[in-house]
């Protein structure tokens, strides 16, 4: 059984249908790779998926788990996702150290010097056991980042949702943040990505999937999605893509 | 988006929303109906109540007296309009004051500073006196010796230092990007003022600007120690024949009914505009 699942799924706003009966399908420890146009529908999937939408119909399961009832409790479901987002997110009043200790100490109730353990055991993992004690605008964008990542990854998530996280970033920053993606998708983490980073997805997708006006075009391997597109639609994409970044 | 129906999942799911607002409902007014009932019989049976509520809410003496407190109440309503646009324009020429940056306007950001230090400070009450009673006493010719007149003063003088520093916050909050963005437009600091800084920064401040003219409605009430009749003087001079206070409840309710509508307004026109930050979501 896969560990996500959606069937299905509709979100509108107002008369604008961004997903229109959207399937997919992730299995545990896998790395799906979300691309397609903006305004496809990829950033409103992954918000559905994290409970930040709600859907219009449709079910999304996660372990089994229909998240989508308006029964479950919302606040839980999410402290089991991890979410990063493009713009980082960070609270800009609070020290690296305790942008990532607060989820665990006031949500999952872990005690301070557990907490603070963790978290710097973290830090030293996404490389920035240096800046514990820097408030996030003394850092470069790829260093807020990669604190951003350590942030979900430190409630030790089912499931990581990434959300364009280098589009903000210059690109000699890209490199340092995509190496931790890399690493923590040889970890065995499941992750569900939005990116316009061909190279990447590329590199570390299982799965690559083509959304087109809210459904999923075309789903598969990289090799295949991305090299030896069926659909017409996905060609005159990756022609585009390729045409302005270069790869 | 035609052909779509849903399905019976989302008709479920929306039933239940459906019937969870309406339990929502009815937990509401049971909630609020129990605690009036309970206030109301918590009040109702302290042995003193009858007597209290022959002073401070009696019905056909605030029915008598409503007329001439609802006059009194349209000179509030009067000096508070014409203080209000007084207080944003003095308000606003002391943030600018402050914010001005260059050595030449040295002595303008001191004076600001020191009008906002001085008059934030002072009590309203002793402003009022001061100007009511100190400035005619100096029988300068010239000078009017109306009490609204040196009672409004008194408003404006006090209240313009507390909207001041609120426009100053946010005049500051605008983020130094919004300039720099202006100015390598070649738009002038004036310019750059006057349509990036201030629009973004009045937008911001608008619910604490309100607060302090909800405020101000209320504070103009206390030119009756000057002896003008208002409100609150009104409702005095009705108490003093008869001792009983009701009038002054009058007077109050007058008030609220004045600021609901304007706090109402305020929140309705900032939603439509969008002025209360971005997002929404079911966070």
């Amino acid at each position: 059984m896969s560990l996500l699942s959606l069937r299905g799924v509709r979100k509108v706003y107002g008369e604008n249908v961004v997903l229109d009966g959207f399937d997919l399908d992730v299995d545990a420890g896998e790395c799906v790779v979300l691309i397609g146009a903006s305004g496809s529908g990829k950033s409103t999937l992954l918000r559905c998926v994290n409970l930040l939408e709600t859907v219009d119909d449709g079910v999304v399961e996660l372990a089994g788990v229909d998240i989508t009832d308006p029964r479950v409790d919302a606040d839980k479901v999410r402290s089991g996702i991890g979410i990063v987002f493009q713009s980082y997110n960070l609270f800009p009043h609070l020290s690296v150290l305790d942008n990532i200790t607060l989820a665990p100490i006031r949500v999952h109730g872990v005690r301070r010097e557990v907490a603070r353990a963790r978290a710097l055991e973290m830090l030293e993992r996404v490389g920035l056991a240096d800046k514990a004690t820097a408030k996030p605008d003394e850092l470069s964008g790829g260093q807020q980042q990669r604190a951003a990542i350590a942030r979900a990854m430190v409630n030790s998530p089912q499931l990581m949702l990434l959300d364009e996280v280098t589009s903000a970033l210059d690109p000699e920053l890209v490199g340092e943040v995509l190496d931790l993606l890399r690493e923590l998708k040889s970890e065995g983490m499941t992750m569900l990505v939005c990116t316009h980073e061909m190279a990447f997805a590329r590199d570390v997708a299982d799965r690559v999937c083509f959304l087109h006006h809210g459904r999923p075009l075309e789903v598969g391997p990289p090799a295949q999605v991305l090299d030896a597109p069926r659909e017409a639609r996905t060609r005159e994409f990756l022609s585009r893509v390729s045409g302005t970044t270069g790869r | 988006m035609t052909d779509w129906q849903p399905s019976a999942l989302q008709l479920e799911r929306i039933a239940y929303r459906r019937r969870r607002a309406r339990r929502s409902t009815l937990i509401a007014v049971v909630s609020s109906v129990v605690l009036l009932v309970l206030v109301a019989v918590g009040i109702g049976s302290t042995p003193g109540w009858p007597r209290v509520r022959a002073t401070f809410f009696d019905v056909h003496r605030g029915w008598e007296a409503l007329p001439i407190v609802a006059q009194g109440l349209w000179l509030n309503i009067r000096v508070m309009l014409t203080c209000a646009v007084l207080i944003v324009i003095f308000g606003m020429t002391l943030a600018i004051m402050r914010t001005l940056r260059g050595p030449i306007f040295f002595p303008l950001r001191v004076f600001a500073t020191a009008y906002t230090d001085v008059f934030r400070g002072l009590p309203l009450l002793l402003v009022i006196f001061l100007l009511g009673f100190g400035v005619p006493a100096l029988q300068l010719r010239g000078l009017p010796n109306q009490a609204v007149i040196w009672g409004g003063a008194a408003l404006v003088l006090t209240y313009s230092s507390y909207v001041a520093e609120v426009f100053r916050a946010g005049i500051e909050s605008v983020h130094p990007s919004q300039r720099a963005a202006a100015r390598s437009l070649g738009l002038t600091y004036r310019q750059t003022l006057r349509f990036v800084v201030l629009p973004q920064a009045v937008r911001r401040v608008m619910p604490p600007l309100l607060n302090d003219f909800v405020s101000l409605q209320k504070d103009s009430g206390l030119i009756a120690v000057l002896g003008v009749i208002d409100a609150i003087r009104a409702a005095q001079l009705e108490t003093a024949e008869d001792f009983n206070f009701t009038p002054y409840v009058v007077a109050g309710l007058l008030f609220v009914a004045l600021t609901i509508p304007l706090t109402r307004l305020t929140d309705y026109v900032a939603r439509r505009q969008g002025w209360y930050g971005g997002g929404g979501g079911p966070v």
